[in-house]
């Protein structure tokens, strides 16, 4: 869902503007803040105002080969360089190459008596000099309202203040002034009035005892920008912010089809698989084996010389490697191979859009093929909340045309807990693994429960988790419904021997009717002789009444010649 | 500022006063000072005191070495503690106040 602003933005062509190097503030911007001048950065204490500057300055240095000063009215130059260490920054290197100016104005009010006028020339004359130094286009102030504890005039500091701001704008830097969020208005001591080009507000909240940092564009002018709150991350990686907009359903989609890891089941679908870049779901009570599925699914994708990332949010990676070795998966070779990435972290760590932003930096600088979250069902929060998460990390899989495998636990015996019905839509592919008891046993047995785009089948399918793969067994359906485990030997035990029986009075039936045919055909044969021996007398005593008549007519003939002879 | 140093006692006797003087160009402020600060010294400090008067336009880098913040600037280095003093000096009091001076008093060495 990064934003795609750029086509309604025309007015970008007349501003030019400096990439800050950050991943998605970027985007949310349209490329960056606006070049040659200033750009209030503000927020609260401990939001990552100093951080994300120094981001900026560096990635200027070291990808855009832009240098760049560092003003620090707070921190001293070499507690800077040792803070933004953790970030990977090498901030004394890029001094050393002349491409980076740390300067720390060192403010101490206690010092400092006051007579009669005075200016703050020192401040450009240093600035001017800093930046001579490098050359530098950029430039931060960090934070530059720390000027007004030290010193009471706030009139002569104000115009200063002004001063310096347009004397930037000549300079023609990209400039960055920090300020601390104050009540009612931006920064403590109102500077934003004085810088009007752009305002970016960061914002660290706490919600049930877990932060989330926040980002959002106040004003940009002569530019469009992204007007909502983007959740960012400060890690050992930088700075990323993740542009969120509402859910895109733009995205190209693939009929390529991807095992899943587990020959059995992908005879369960229509085409043999998931579609790739499609998102699946694998609901299960505890220990029905989901992270073993998903275990397989990983392999199926690393074997096939894919990348595959794994978030784990209960087990860190080595248990998970561990525990898979008995389920017949070495996934270390993945891991060693850099097919597979395990990203664990207790759900805990961070808020949702942490999470999510994690993930997303994750899966853009790992390029999967593949990611599998197990589960989905450990984050806790508002509901509503939770399918936001689950919807953009499903957005940005389908994006990026990643396949999807998502593991969530159900709670309550009933198949559809809440947690999976929230999410079920956002799923294209369902299975549900479930267990049946019965005959003092617990057997496993799954279905599928939906296949977006291609047949699947309706069949309940008992597995076992064997040390050399899940395995599927043909279901028994019968009057007794399906049967699992013992209970289903047992019925097919007895239905052999029911089939037995019955095969045996089949063969009774059939002597006796051999029997029977046999005597009836006897019968016949006798009727039949019987028939031929009346039909043979018959004849007999036809020829002879022919005979006679034959005598009767000579007879005849012979008395009436004899009587004309007479007559 | 055609003098960079202005000596007018021994700097290595014990409560001299070795003062710089920041300016940042011939700006009516920096002029005003230098001209306070001289009336100043004479008056409270004469033959112990020492001005250095900086022109940051010219010593640029010397605005972030002394940690200068405004100008016009006026640093007591000796006798300690630092002190400093901002403006164009021309309330003498404070300025006597930030230099650890009581009119016509000897400070403490």
């Amino acid at each position: 869902m990064t934003e795609d602003l750029a086509g309604e933005a025309p007015e970008t062509l007349a501003l030019t503007k400096a990439p800050t190097g950050i991943k998605g503030l970027d985007d949310v911007t349209l490329g960056g803040l606006p070049k040659g001048r200033p750009t209030l950065l503000c927020g609260a204490a401990g939001c990552g105002k100093t951080l994300v500057a120094m981001t900026f300055l560096v990635n200027g240095a070291t990808q855009f080969g832009e240098t760049g000063v560092f003003m620090s009215f707070e921190e001293r130059a070499e507690d800077l360089a040792a803070n933004v260490a953790s970030l990977g920054y090498d901030v004394d290197g890029l001094v050393a190459d002349k491409r980076l100016v740390i300067d720390h104005v060192r403010i101490e009010p206690a010092e400092i008596e006051v007579s009669g006028e005075f200016d703050f020339e020192p401040l450009f004359v240093r600035l001017g000099y800093a930046i001579d130094q490098v050359g530098a286009k950029r430039v931060v102030l960090d934070t530059i309202e720390a000027l007004f504890s030290g010193f009471k005039d706030q009139a002569v500091l104000r115009a200063e203040i002004r001063r310096l701001f347009s004397w930037l704008k000549d300079r023609g830097v990209t400039a960055v002034i920090t300020g601390e969020r104050g009540d009612g208005q931006l920064t403590r001591y109102g500077i934003e009035e004085y810088v009007s080009d752009c305002v970016i507000l960061l914002d660290n909240r706490v919600y049930d005892q877990v932060t989330t940092r926040r980002l959002r564009i106040v004003k940009y002018r002569g530019s469009s920008h992204g007007t909502n709150e983007y959740p960012f991350l400060i890690d050992d990686r930088g700075v990323s912010v993740m542009p969120i907009t509402s859910a895109g359903l733009q995205h190209r989609i693939s009929s390529e089809i991807v095992p899943t890891g587990v020959p059995d089941l992908d005879a369960m679908f229509g085409l043999g698989g998931f579609y790739r870049g499609s998102s699946v779901l694998l609901s299960g009570l505890a220990g029905t084996g989901k992270s073993t599925f998903s275990a397989w699914f990983a392999n199926a994708v690393c074997n096939r010389g894919e990348r595959c990332l794994y978030f784990a949010f209960e087990e860190s990676p080595d248990q998970i490697v561990r525990n898979m070795r008995s389920a017949g998966i070495d996934l270390q070779k993945h891991v060693d191979s850099g097919r597979l990435l395990f990203e664990s972290a207790r759900p805990s760590l961070y808020g949702l859009e942490m999470h999510l932003t994690r993930m997303h930096r994750d899966i853009v600088e790992f390029k999967p093929a593949a990611v599998v979250v197990d589960p989905i069902s450990a984050f806790r929060g508002v509901q509503s909340e939770i399918h936001g998460t689950l919807l953009r990390l499903a957005d940005i899989c389908k994006e990026r045309g990643v396949t999807a495998f998502f593991t969530s636990l159900s709670l309550a015996s009933d198949h559809t807990s809440e947690a999976d019905r929230g999410v079920s839509s956002l799923m294209d592919t369902w299975i549900s693994l479930t267990d049946v008891e019965a005959s003092g046993e617990r057997n496993r047995v799954m279905y599928v429960l939906k296949a977006r785009g291609m047949s699947h089948s309706n069949q309940m399918r008992e597995y076992l988790l064997t040390s050399s793969g899940v395995r599927l067994i043909e279901p028994y359906v019968g009057q007794e419904g399906v049967l699992t485990g013992a209970a289903r030997q047992a019925q097919e035990a007895r239905e052999r021997s029911e089939a037995w029986e019955r095969s045996q009075a089949v063969a009774r039936r059939t002597r006796e009717l051999d029997r029977r045919r046999a005597s009836i055909e006897r019968q016949i044969a006798e009727l039949r002789a019987g028939l031929e021996a009346e039909e043979n007398e018959f004849a007999m005593l036809a020829s002879q009444e022919a005979g006679r008549e034959d005598a009767l007519t000579a007879d005849r003939a012979a008395m009436a010649a004899k009587r004309s002879a007479a007559e | 500022m055609t003098p960079d140093a202005e000596i007018t006692s021994d700097p290595a006797k014990a409560g001299h006063y070795n003062l710089r003087l920041y300016v940042a160009g011939q700006t009516p402020k920096s002029l005003a000072a230098i001209s306070n600060l001289k009336t100043i010294c004479e008056e409270h400090l004469a033959g112990m005191y020492t001005i250095e008067v900086i022109d940051l336009l010219v010593k640029p880098q010397l605005a972030a070495g002394d940690q200068i913040l405004a100008v016009p600037t006026l640093v007591r280095r000796l006798p300690p503690p630092i002190k400093r003093i901002i403006g164009n000096l021309s309330d003498t009091d404070r300025v006597l106040v930030g230099l650890d001076i009581r009119s016509g008093e000897t400070p403490p060495p």
